[in-house]
């Protein structure tokens, strides 16, 4: 029996000293009429040996291509030491530290996690994680409008430079509390905010102002204009940051008169692999002003019954096991793992590392940038400035040329048709530390072929 | 290895200029950002030797009790063994490395793990579709009552609004009605630790939507009037949301879709032994009735001949939309994947049988005892509830005394003071995978302190001793807010 450790002998005593004579007879409380005999569609079981098979098998299938996808996820160099540590039984299978003293080493990691991202983001507070980017960007506007008491609107501006399934994402969380999340026009020729439909809103009601830094396209916003606008007007901001950004960038706590109110965004970069999708992991920071409208697990330092310094989860109020319907959310469970990885990732790569890790994205990019658009039929979509990724324009439609490279194992880009479609043929486009010159060279020379392929047919 | 040496902040090991400089790409200029856009000066994060951080984070989770250290029967959150293979083989290159905007032809093998994963689920709890994107217990609430609110405005039912909730419900559930823009209305327990069917009628209205129940509940023992109770609901004009946490107890003895549900999410950290990593990831899988079925959130994995493809809002028009960034936590449903099929048909059942009966061996042992089951006249689910309210009027010792000194004993605490309507109470699950020697050792441990209570009751009041802290100040904690380590500025 996998995993069950019962003998025989066990389980006649166990019944013996219950005073049932078979293990169906602890089930008699369970109308007999709702009882299943058997599964019918659950396969029967098979070995390790054999599971481990038929898994190397389809993760073989689907091979490792040259990537150069991000569009919300990001391909990183994960030190060695980030896995090995996370997957010790102590953290990989311990749970939410509600006993806090036989849970040091998560309450103390927590802890260190938020002192790293409120650093980097130069905000008061970190929460100790959320579910990812995208769900983090809806408790961020749920939040905005419990905080800003005097906005009566609940509405929340939402560029369309903000990837559009986080928009999509805040939308379905947020509709039933009632929020109303606008969108704003990005102007087509720099690829930000327009300024002049942020200026249109002047005066009005507004709750809060979301700013991706980099924004969906890789393209850098003004966040000062905007973050003063808001100011200006009374919103609250909400800064949609890429963390790896920070080390480089002007971090949202330093933005405008008086820096971001809130600052969410995936920290999935920091140790966590591209995993087909998940599990990544979501942060947000705050002012102090705002810290009882956090959501999530916040960890505290504290002193023990002797005076000497311990960690405990705090400010538990705010949570759902204590408030129920009354709570900042109904978050539990969430990303601790992925929190755990982050933070050593953090601690391995320290400033210079991560300032390192930035620049280098920004480099890789922009030889990508110039490598691809000396290909006839492929140009910029807009001027930079630009973090790690870039929108590219084709001659031709998206679809087909991603299908061609996919052939040639590249995975060359993310299509803008079906969320962008005024663009037009548009490619976005991502370059990390972890592309090569050799790596641009090689997607370069297969696009160059895909294009003069399809110009002759 | 528990220790009491305690151990800095990763802040103060740094030094200037130190670093884990094998991890460093190579330096390059900043390019075109403009000055103004530039952070001033270098972030605060640590600066130290891989081997720091390395040594750092091992004593870290040293100071740790898990599954694979300790017995750790924390109720309502099954803590049982995690095999490793679920976590080797979700690490597989291929799986790990693959970017999921990557395309359908490169995702055949993972997406061939979830579309079974999706029919096992399907099947092991009786429902006609699932979803796997909820990326947690509580996204999995929400989407389903999210669901139940899209199906009464789809049919112009637009009063429905008010979500039925008994007052044994974990936090999660009022919480989430409350996100989904519902109001809640709690029902009483009856003293036998069934629904108030008297009271549930009483709340039943023209302006219910549904109701959310845990079977067994949180109380550890099963809705044995499940059936009219879902009839009720449904003439109502309400519908039934499953709250999945303790799946584990019914594993394919009772299905929640035979038992009438229309909704219900899965723990997959819990009943598919996924980890539980210090707080998640959690994985919190939909499944729905066929009435439901056109607002199951995107995205959902689709077979078409041999070929899968992920379904989103073009195929589901009526979804409820997305939850998540991608596809949820597909690392977390790998590791589902691996141990359900490792598991198998038989399996499934087993876990259900031998944690329960784990658990009412363990309530039986300590019943014997002395100590007093909350619902004794009753069978225990795959946990039960014992108060010791006895023990905290005649000795003065709470159940929070007792939970910090079995850690002392080597025992993680069960659930203390949840559910709230059992005064002084230990919610204890020990799940399937733990030996009866371990049991017999818990129960041995529970009977030590009680005499400890009766003969030096400071010894508990003053627990643990053993740990690396002693009992904690969260009083202090919450006022005197220290939540971020500040660099010391000059």
């Amino acid at each position: 029996m996998p995993y069950i450790p019962h003998t025989q002998d066990d389980v006649r005593a166990m019944l013996d000293r219950i005073g049932v004579p078979s293990i169906d007879g602890l089930f008699d409380e369970i109308p007999v009429a709702l009882r299943v005999e058997s599964l019918p569609g659950v396969p029967d079981a098979l070995t390790e040996m054999e599971v481990s098979r038929l898994a190397a098998q389809r993760a073989a299938a689907d091979g490792s291509p040259l990537n150069f996808i991000g569009a919300g996820a990001y391909e990183h160099h994960i030190p060695a030491p980030v896995w090995a540590l996370v997957t010790r039984g102590e953290i990989y299978s311990a749970y939410t530290p509600y006993q806090a003293e036989a849970s040091q080493g998560t309450l103390q990691i927590m802890y260190e996690y938020q002192s790293m991202i409120a650093g980097l983001a130069a905000m008061d507070v970190s929460n100790a994680s959320l579910y990812d980017g995208a769900s983090a960007l809806a408790e961020a506007c749920l939040m905005a409008v419990r905080a800003h008491r005097r906005s009566k609107s609940a509405r929340i501006l939402v560029p369309d430079t903000v990837n559009p399934v986080w928009r999509r994402v805040a939308s379905a969380i947020t509709e039933g509390q009632g929020l109303r999340l606008e969108t704003l026009a990005c102007d087509p020729a720099t690829g930000r905010i327009d300024p002049a439909a942020l200026a249109a809103l002047s005066g009005e009601d507004i709750t809060a102002l979301v700013v991706p830094q980099p924004n969906f396209f890789g393209q850098l916003e003004d966040a000062d204009a905007l973050t003063r606008w808001a100011r200006a007007n009374g919103a609250l901001v909400i800064a949609a940051v890429n963390p790896v950004s920070l080390a480089v960038m002007k971090p949202p706590g330093e933005w405008g008169d008086g820096g971001a109110d809130i600052a969410c965004g995936d920290a999935q970069p920091f140790g966590v692999p591209l995993s087909s999708g998940g599990p990544y992991v979501g942060f947000m920071a705050c002012r102090m002003e705002h810290v009882r409208q956090l959501p999530g697990r916040i960890a505290g330092r504290t002193v023990d019954a002797e005076g000497k310094p311990g960690f405990t989860l705090t400010l538990q109020a705010r949570e759902q096991h204590i408030r129920r319907a009354k709570a900042t959310s109904n978050i539990c469970t969430n990303q601790g793992l992925l929190m755990s990885a982050a933070t050593i990732h953090l601690a391995l790569l320290g400033p210079a590392g991560l300032e390192r890790v930035a620049r280098a994205c920004i480099a890789r990019t922009s030889e990508l940038v110039a490598a691809l658009t000396q290909l006839p039929g492929v140009r910029a979509a807009f001027p930079g400035p630009r973090f790690h990724e870039a929108v590219l324009k084709l001659d031709r439609p998206v679809a087909p040329v991603l299908e061609a490279l996919a052939a040639d194992g590249i995975i060359g880009g993310f299509d803008l048709a079906r969320d962008y479609p005024a663009m037009g043929d548009a490619l976005l486009v991502c370059a990390t530390e972890t592309r090569t010159r050799a790596d641009i060279e090689t997607y370069a020379r297969a696009l160059g072929a895909v294009q003069g392929r399809a110009a002759v047919a | 290895m528990i220790t009491r040496k305690p151990e800095p902040l990763i802040f103060e090991l740094s030094r200037a200029g130190r670093g884990a400089t094998a991890q460093y790409p190579a330096a390059e200029p900043l390019g075109d950002v403009p000055p103004g856009f530039r952070r001033r000066g270098q972030p605060p994060l640590p600066e130290v030797s891989e081997l720091q951080a390395v040594r750092h984070y091992t004593r870290l989770s040293q100071l740790n009790f898990g599954i694979d250290t300790h017995f750790y029967p924390l109720g309502s959150c099954t803590m049982k063994y995690n095999p490793r293979a679920c976590n080797a083989l979700a690490m597989l290159p291929g799986f790990l490395g693959r970017h999921p905007l990557a395309g359908a032809a490169t995702g055949q093998g993972v997406m061939a793990c979830l579309f079974e994963l999706q029919e096992m689920l399907k099947h092991v709890t009786g429902m006609a579709g699932v979803s796997l994107t909820p990326m947690a217990g509580a996204q999995g609430e929400f989407a389903g009552v999210a669901m139940i609110r899209a199906y009464h405005r789809a049919r112009g039912d637009l009063a429905r609004s008010e979500i039925i909730v008994p007052d044994a419900a974990h936090g999660t559930n009022p919480a989430t009605a409350t996100m989904c823009g519902m109001k809640v209305r709690e029902i009483p327990t009856l003293p036998d630790g069934d629904v108030d069917l008297a009271a549930l009628e009483a709340a039943l209205s023209p302006a219910t939507a549904g109701i959310m129940l845990t079977n067994p509940s949180t109380l550890g023992v099963f809705e044995r009037r499940i059936v009219e109770i879902a009839r009720k609901v449904h003439e109502a004009g309400g519908l039934l949301y499953y709250d999945g946490a303790n799946l584990n107890a019914i594993l394919g003895k009772v299905r929640p879709g035979d038992m009438g549900f229309d909704v219900i999410h899965m723990n997959l950290h819990k009943t598919f032994s996924t980890p539980h990593g210090g707080g998640g990831p959690g994985s919190g899988a939909v499944g729905v009735g066929q009435r439901l079925l056109p607002y199951l959130p995107v995205p959902v994995v689709g077979r078409e001949g041999e070929r899968y493809r992920w379904l989103d809002e073009r195929d589901l028009p009526d979804s409820i939309g997305r939850l998540s960034g991608f596809m949820g936590n597909t690392g977390v449903l790998l590791r589902a994947w691996v141990y359900m099929r490792i598991l198998g048909a038989a399996g499934m059942r087993r876990v259900a049988e031998y944690s329960t009966l784990n658990a009412n061996y363990l309530m039986a042992r300590l019943a014997e005892a002395g100590f007093e089951p909350a619902y004794s006249g009753r069978r225990a689910s795959h946990e039960f509830i014992v108060t010791l309210k006895r023990e905290a009027r005649e000795l003065g010792v709470t159940a929070m005394d007792f939970a910090k000194r079995l850690l002392d004993h080597g025992y993680h605490a069960p659930t203390t003071y949840f559910p709230l309507l059992v005064p002084e109470c230990l919610l204890i699950e020990p799940t399937e995978t733990e030996t009866r020697e371990e049991l017999d050792g818990f129960v041995e441990a529970l009977v030590a302190i009680r005499r400890e209570a009766e003969t030096d009751a400071a010894m508990l009041k003053s627990a643990p001793h053993t740990m690396p802290v002693r009992r904690l100040d969260d009083v202090r904690a919450a006022r005197q807010l220290d939540v971020a380590w500040k660099p010391v500025t000059a």
